[in-house]
């Protein structure tokens, strides 16, 4: 027995002395753990969270949404606007309004390779992003610019079509670095399968972050090591690890058992298992609750008759408690959404109608719209038909599933029934919801950005239908003339005050007409070590490592 | 033998091309396309950019016009490029390939090393206490669900005691990275030897005590042998054979199935790639993933069909090639 355990104390010696070195990772070096890998890593090819969080560390966008939701410069020196003369009126050549935009990238800003960022990868990076056969997911920021004039090395001049009110935010142009990828742009249509991003991915010129990438492991990590030519505020650690680890609860084990320091709030725990995270081991770590844009809703089909009528709308709203479910299910650190537009969001609109739980009102407007109660309590109209509708949404999402069953027992307190039928993503968001095939109510997320006018989901040209092969995104069905007008209006406002007003009614007409169940707005959940600071969530798209200079080691 | 082994490599051809086809199809059938999926994630996707982009991708054209287009390329070794890991497919596959073929025959020989001995030594004394215990270890192995059996080894091995990682694969390189590569690997290889070794044990358990009823072993028995040289030199080569069988048909199922060993470990094999693919829409990648498990599982059957021969000296193939 004695022998038994001498060998099972030096097997254990040798395990721990063996694994020392994840254990005890050196405060020089960060492993962050995500849940997804990138699919490419091109910057403009396949929009994807994963890709965005990387490329924080490697990249710095010309203009960006900083943690204030301020649209901010991180590549060039001033951002330009009408009052201090950067951006300017005028017509384009067919005679329409449009504006010039002038930028100046930093001087010091180089790729990794030593190479300048300059004038000419902007246009590049345009004449990529414009090509038909590029393979670039979103081309119409770039369809929008008529011309580039190439001031100097370091200046240059859009010519857009259009006056918007985000005239000078070009977050979404990833610039590219024409010395390397010009060559692989000679044949435009093999460019998506030939670029350097995808070739040669630890290639430095690709760079001109805080960081090079030095080893990519599909589905399992990326390695970034310090941009030797990075020409910003020295980051704090030497090397950053990015873990891929899917499984949620593997990703938990790896941070108590040292493999990885900290869980991204971008890509990593949901609200709930994070809260239940912080009841077992909160005394250990530091987490975060950030509540961004991704607004969490039930889409109700407008073409069924029932609720089509507004009073049904408005009654299904006054029957559930959704602050109760904000409190219970998330620790109230998921906020209750009362439209679309998010309160951090400059625009929102603090005095649009709002539906606490008031059974008594949800009772008036449906015996008013025809649905008394019968004797069991249950609705039905004069014809004796239920009041009945049925809810879908993603099967095996445990959070919508435990959110649409609350929903449910709340309905059913003011009579009105609820048949749950749940498809897996693939075919909910693949065909039910696409092609408009669900009969009463849908239950998903819109991913949003700050002032992001919801044109695909509100305009009444934006509705599928097999003449326009399913194209659109208002999948309700909503039509209302002031809301077109309003979300055409929107977009060419330049006067701010102007345009909060729009916005303003917008919002009114959305919370007052109920094309969708505002839920709630869902949030990021950071979990970090104690002795890591300076990380600032953001709550949009803009992820927390475009900052990571800022990031430091305590004491 | 060698006119067999060319019929069944045909034969084996035949099947990979009509499952190519099935497979291609019902991809395809499923809802939903890759555009769809960027769409959903990224809004400023308009109709333009998704008609322009399903006309990039090919998806525009019907779907048996994809197959002749992807099996014309496929004959010139070209299986096409992944959409998802933006490589051509036999770049994503081969790291993978290797990740799974490393954990399936680690586990697989481990499984075997322990099941086999285990289930003679069962059988050899049967309804003994060895043999109850023997039996109740098995049950446990096959009863114990993948994914809480891993849950349970990472957190007795990686939480609690810190001895192992809890999931993923190494970065470093050279000795010290393949001193770490096997530290990653002993959570997983154990999880998925410890869900084998309960199947083998039994199969190898009623098989043995089924040949130890024959007339010729009662005959070397009789003749004076003993009972190791009974076991071992006549019995268990016989006994082996429906073994054999279950262990060609696991070659397929531990290729691609070993999906949730990979997801709770986060290890990056072929189940979580062909997994991935079929989600993610990668067409191209799901058919050759997939197109591969149904290959090992064929050879895992022609080797089979080529063991029994070796096992039992009554099964010839010569007659076959006659």
């Amino acid at each position: 027995m004695t022998s038994l355990k001498q060998i099972m104390f030096f097997a254990g010696l040798l395990f721990s002395i063996a694994s020392f070195p994840l254990q005890g990772a050196a405060k020089t070096d960060l492993v962050i753990g995500i849940t997804q890998y990138p699919s490419t890593f091109h910057p403009n090819i396949d929009s994807m969270l994963a890709k965005s969080y990387v490329h924080g560390l490697t990249r710095r966008p010309i203009t960006v949404m900083n943690a204030k939701w301020e649209t901010v410069c991180l590549l060039c020196d001033t951002l330009p606007t009408l009052e201090n003369g950067g951006a300017k009126l005028e017509k384009t050549p067919d005679g329409k309004d449009g504006i010039a935009v002038t930028y100046r990238i930093i001087d010091a800003a180089v790729w990794g390779d030593g190479t300048p960022v300059s004038a000419d990868d902007v246009i590049f990076t345009w004449e990529v992003g414009k090509h038909k056969k590029s393979g670039v997911s979103s081309t119409e920021g770039y369809r929008r610019i008529l011309s580039i004039d190439r001031i100097d090395d370091k200046t240059f001049t859009l010519h857009i079509d259009r006056r918007t009110f985000d005239y000078n935010n070009i977050s979404t142009m990833g610039v590219l670095p024409a010395h390397l990828e010009r060559p692989k742009f000679q044949n435009p249509e093999a460019y998506k399968t030939q670029t350097t991003f995808d070739t040669d991915p630890m290639n430095p010129g690709l760079f001109m972050g805080p960081y090079v990438m030095r080893e990519a492991k599909t589905g399992s990590h990326m390695v970034f090591e310090r941009n030797p030519k990075w020409w910003g505020k020295a980051p704090a650690f030497d090397r950053i690890t990015v873990r891929v680890i899917e499984n949620t609860t593997t990703l938990e084990a790896n941070l108590l058992s040292g493999g990885i320091d900290m869980i991204s709030g971008e890509l990593g725990l949901n609200v709930d298992q994070a809260l239940a995270f912080e009841k077992r081991h909160g005394r250990k770590f530091n987490i975060l609750f950030k509540p961004g844009l991704i607004y969490e809703h039930i889409d109700l089909m407008l073409d069924n008759p029932v609720l089509g009528d507004r009073r049904v709308r408005q009654a299904l709203m006054y029957a559930i408690d959704r602050d109760a479910i904000s409190k219970r299910l998330f620790g109230g650190k998921q906020p209750v959404a009362h439209t679309s537009i998010n309160p951090l969001d400059w625009v929102f609109a603090a005095d649009v109608p709002t539906y606490a739980l008031d059974l008594e009102k949800a009772d008036a407007l449906l015996n008013d719209a025809g649905w008394p109660k019968k004797a069991d309590g249950m609705r039905a109209n004069a014809s004796g038909e239920p009041l009945r509708f049925e809810i879908m949404t993603t099967a095996g999402n445990r959070t919508r599933e435990l959110v649409e069953q609350v929903l449910q027992s709340q309905w059913k307190a003011a009579g009105i029934d609820i048949r749950i039928r749940n498809e897996p993503a693939r075919v909910f968001f693949g065909e039910t919801v696409t092609k408009r095939k669900f009969d009463s109510m849908a239950m998903f997320a819109w991913i949003s950005s700050p002032e992001s006018v919801p044109r695909t989901t509100l305009h009444s040209e934006e509705i599928p239908t097999e003449a326009n092969n399913w194209s659109g995104q208002n999948y309700t069905g909503f039509k209302n003339a002031e809301m077109d007008t309003l979300l055409e209006d929107i977009e060419l406002e330049l006067d701010r005050e102007k345009r909060k007003q729009l916005w303003s009614r917008l919002q009114h007409i959305y919370a007052s007409e109920l094309p969708a169940l505002p839920l709630y707005f869902r949030a990021n959940s950071y979990i970090l070590p104690k002795w890591l600071s300076g990380i600032t969530p953001t709550g949009h798209q803009f992820p927390s490592t475009l900052w990571v200079e800022d990031w430091t080691v305590g004491k | 033998m060698s006119a067999f082994l060319i019929r069944r490599t045909v034969h084996s051809l035949i099947v990979l091309f009509v499952m190519s086809v099935v497979i291609y199809g019902l991809i395809g059938l499923m809802p939903g396309d890759p555009v769809d999926l960027m769409i959903s994630a990224d809004p400023n996707i308009t109709s333009d950019d998704a008609a322009r982009l399903r006309a990039i991708y090919g998806l525009d054209q019907p779907l048996w016009s994809r197959y002749v287009n992807w099996l014309g390329a496929a004959i010139t070794d070209d299986f096409g490029y992944s959409r998802l890991y933006a490589q051509p497919v036999w770049q994503a596959i081969v790291p993978a390939l290797s990740n799974t073929l490393i954990l399936l025959i680690s586990s697989l020989a481990l499984a075997l090393a322990i099941a086999l001995p285990a289930g003679i030594f069962a059988a050899t004394r049967p309804y003994s206490l060895a043999d109850y215990g023997i039996n109740l270890a098995a049950f446990a192995g096959i009863s114990m669900p993948p994914f809480w059996l891993g849950i349970l080894l990472i957190l007795v091995f990686a939480v609690t005691l810190g001895w192992l990682p809890a999931g993923g694969t190494p970065d470093a390189a050279g000795v010290a990275g393949w001193w770490e590569r096997l530290q990653f690997l002993i959570l997983p290889v154990s999880a998925l030897t410890i869900a084998g070794i309960g199947g083998h044990t039994r199969y190898m358990r009623a098989s043995m005590i089924e040949t130890l009823r024959q007339d010729y072993i009662r005959t070397a028995r009789a003749k004076g042998l003993s009972e190791s040289r009974v076991v071992l030199g006549h019995a268990l080569r016989n006994a082996m054979i429906p073994v054999v069988t279950v262990i060609a048909l696991d070659l397929g199922v531990l290729f691609s199935g070993a999906l949730i060993t990979e997801s709770v470990f986060a290890y990056p094999g072929m189940g979580k790639l062909i997994y991935d693919a079929v989600m993610g829409n990668d067409y191209n990648l799901a058919l050759v993933g997939l197109l591969m498990a149904t290959a090992l599982t064929l050879l895992g059957n022609l080797l089979a069909d080529v063991a029994y021969a070796a096992l039992d000296p009554r099964i010839s193939y010569e007659d076959l090639d006659a």
